[in-house]
């Protein structure tokens, strides 16, 4: 495969999804390939999770200037298109959701300074990359980007991203919740006859306190669910689009590489096929040399050596297992690494060396 | 200094560390470390999914995993409420108990780590945190919780692992992390939250996967596109960067550093005997 994969995939997809697990460069490489893209005319927007500093830096989200939740546009003298960054805040994300779906501004400030809706907005697994999927589809129906790039958050799971709408609604459309709503609907005491044991059990697990917290929330929730339930409709299917590329990416290390394979599966298990794997930070093909030279240098170049046949035997797991799915190499740009140099000059190297990547 | 002593220090040795730096490696080495100078030990994997790094060379690794709900499951049969319990798990309804209090899953976790402790489940306990670096988040859910419930069994365990936590001859923590700018900032600001929301005694952090290889001269007559010469400045391109940040680290967060060397073909026999032999090159004072 040839980075030609590469560059139809930025050319056409209206969306593209970066998953791997932590380590592997993922956030540098999703803002290089919105360096890229935008340099070859399109008008992008990256979202980021957690970037470095360093990268945060060189994408102007440092700062208070990301407090508003909004891309943030980057000046690239050279490129045809627009580059534009953002910080993902999962809480303000949240909060805006609660907003729209609101009937009034008084039912929305109740779930807001609910104690169990701000544990829920900011810690609960699954709400990083549910809000990451809503900013994609914001951003998505958005005129002024005609590409995002979404960072996904660092996880185990693929599928923790894909599924993250499904999940939402099913917490919508939680037993809890039913048991909350109902005696206002319903009898009172058929409801309170089940689940009585039910909240007993769960108030001597958690404490009342959260316990009805918890009960607060459901019930200033009522209204909400629906708009919700929809949203998390339209969320998945752009998930789910043919305009929606996933990009898998690792590293030449043993476990990168197997978590890479198990992400690959998981996601053509739910019918999204993945349109390209980036082996990334490789050791570069230096090639041979006579031996005449001096020892330490012949030394060097059969150690550099053994290390990547390291990586590619690593690799072939993943060639063997998943036989059909693209992927391209990227040797590591040194520069990525060495923090006294200029980030954005970096993200452009690796930019290059995506588009040359065999 | 003495790796038996270094090693007994603590039963439960907490291994912490940021995606790709090799903390799992470093748990499972510090595992058969354990066993080879005598000390029986046991790796506890705290999140749900099958070990990925293998423990080949080692067939007496004991290994045991925690998942949260396992250990809802387990404090409420402790409880008196194994029945209500299972019905709890499978509906669902353990993820709403999660979310009412956050935290919770990790310190039933915990509670259960802390349960082996007390029943000397063996001498060394070493418990691989839970993936994407979240480490952090779990251990300070006991002062968290101890903070904000005030009574009741949640409570009394949040006390409990709280106790485990700060006492220095019950429980350390091992911090992994690698020679580059990005894993060695993180490093950092994990080790001063470590130690000043937690309270947590910290062990020498473990620097992985070190180029140690000496300067290359290159010649001068070498042609400058050589390859040669173009690995010989990747080289030490790389050796000067992992100095310039193990300096840094040094620098930023006065512990004892652990080096170990890259050796990416390296098998888990010869990891152990790299990381026995870094601890004998440690200083005598205590770890």
């Amino acid at each position: 495969m040839t980075g030609t994969t590469l560059d139809t995939t930025i050319a056409t997809a209206r969306v593209v999804v970066v998953a791997g697990s932590g380590g592997v460069g993922k956030t540098t490489l999703s803002a290089a390939l919105a360096v890229r893209a935008a340099i070859d005319g399109r008008r992008v927007a990256v979202v980021t999770i957690d970037p470095a500093k360093r990268l945060a830096d060189a994408l102007g989200l440092a700062g208070d200037s990301t407090v508003g939740n909004d891309p943030v546009r980057i000046p690239l003298d050279d490129a045809r298109g627009e580059l534009w960054a953002l910080m993902l805040d999962t809480r303000s994300t949240f909060d805006a959701l609660v907003d729209r779906y609101s009937p009034n501004a008084e039912q929305a400030q109740r779930i807001r300074s609910n104690l169990f809706y701000k544990n829920i907005s900011g810690a609960l697994s699954g709400t990083q990359e549910y809000m990451a999927a809503e900013k994609l589809y914001e951003l998505n129906g958005d005129a002024r980007f005609d590409l995002v790039i979404v960072d996904t958050p660092p996880t185990r799971q693929a599928l923790d991203f894909l599924s993250a709408p499904a999940r939402l609604r099913r917490f919508i459309d939680h037993p809890v919740y039913r048991i909350v709503i109902a005696p206002s609907s319903i009898g009172l005491r058929a409801v309170s006859a089940v689940s009585q044991p039910v909240l007993r059990t769960i108030a001597k697990v958690v404490g009342a306190q959260a316990l009805d917290d918890a009960l607060a929330f459901f019930k200033a929730f009522q209204g909400l669910d629906a708009g919700f339930r929809q949203r998390a409709h339209e969320v998945d299917r752009v998930l789910r689009e043919s305009s929606t590329a996933y990009v898998v990416v690792t590293s030449g290390q043993a476990e990168p590489v197997a978590e890479a394979t198990y992400f690959i599966g998981e996601l053509e298990s739910a019918n999204v096929g993945v349109a390209l794997v980036v082996a990334n930070r490789l050791m570069p093909h230096f090639g041979k040399e006579n031996d005449s030279l001096p020892p330490s240098l012949v030394d060097n170049l059969r150690e550099l050596a053994d290390e990547r046949r390291e990586e590619e035997s690593n690799l072939e797991v993943l060639r063997i297992a998943r036989p059909d799915t693209p992927w391209i190499r990227v040797p590591l740009v040194p520069e990525l690494v060495d923090e006294r140099l200029d980030t954005l000059a970096a993200l452009r190297l690796l930019g290059r060396a995506l588009g040359d990547a065999e | 200094m003495d790796p038996k002593l270094f090693l007994s220090t603590s039963r439960v040795v907490i291994v912490a560390g940021k995606g790709g730096v090799g903390k799992s490696t470093v748990a499972a080495t510090l595992v058969t470390a354990a066993r080879r100078v005598g000390l029986t030990s046991l790796l506890v994997e705290t999140d749900g999914k099958p070990l990925l790094v293998d423990g080949a060379g080692d067939e007496g690794l004991t290994a045991q995993t925690i998942t949260p709900a396992d250990a809802l499951a387990e404090y409420l049969d402790r409880s008196g409420l194994g029945r209500i319990s299972r019905r709890l798990v499978t509906s669902g309804i353990v993820d709403v108990v999660a979310s009412a209090s956050p935290g919770i899953d990790h310190l039933l976790v915990l509670g259960k780590v802390k349960q082996l402790e007390r029943s000397h489940a063996a001498d060394v306990i070493v418990v691989d945190g839970p993936a994407a670096g979240h480490a952090l988040t779990m251990l300070r859910t006991p002062r968290a919780l101890a903070d904000s419930v005030v009574v009741g069994p949640i409570r009394q365990q949040a006390n409990d692992v709280l106790e485990m936590l700060n006492d220095e001859t019950r429980c350390q923590v091992v911090l992994v992390t690698i020679p580059e700018p990005t894993p060695v900032n993180e490093a950092v600001e994990t080790a001063f939250s470590l130690e000043e929301d937690i309270g947590v005694r910290l062990a020498p952090i473990v620097v992985n996967r070190v180029d140690v290889h000496p300067h290359i001269d290159i010649p001068e007559d070498l042609a400058v596109g050589s390859a040669a010469a173009r690995a010989a400045r990747f080289r030490n391109e790389r050796t000067a960067g992992h100095a310039r940040c193990i300096d840094d680290l040094a620098r930023r967060l006065p512990l004892p550093q652990i080096r170990l060397p890259l050796d990416t073909s390296a098998t888990p026999a010869e990891r152990t005997e790299h990381f026995l032999r870094a601890i004998e090159g440690l200083d005598g004072a205590s770890p």
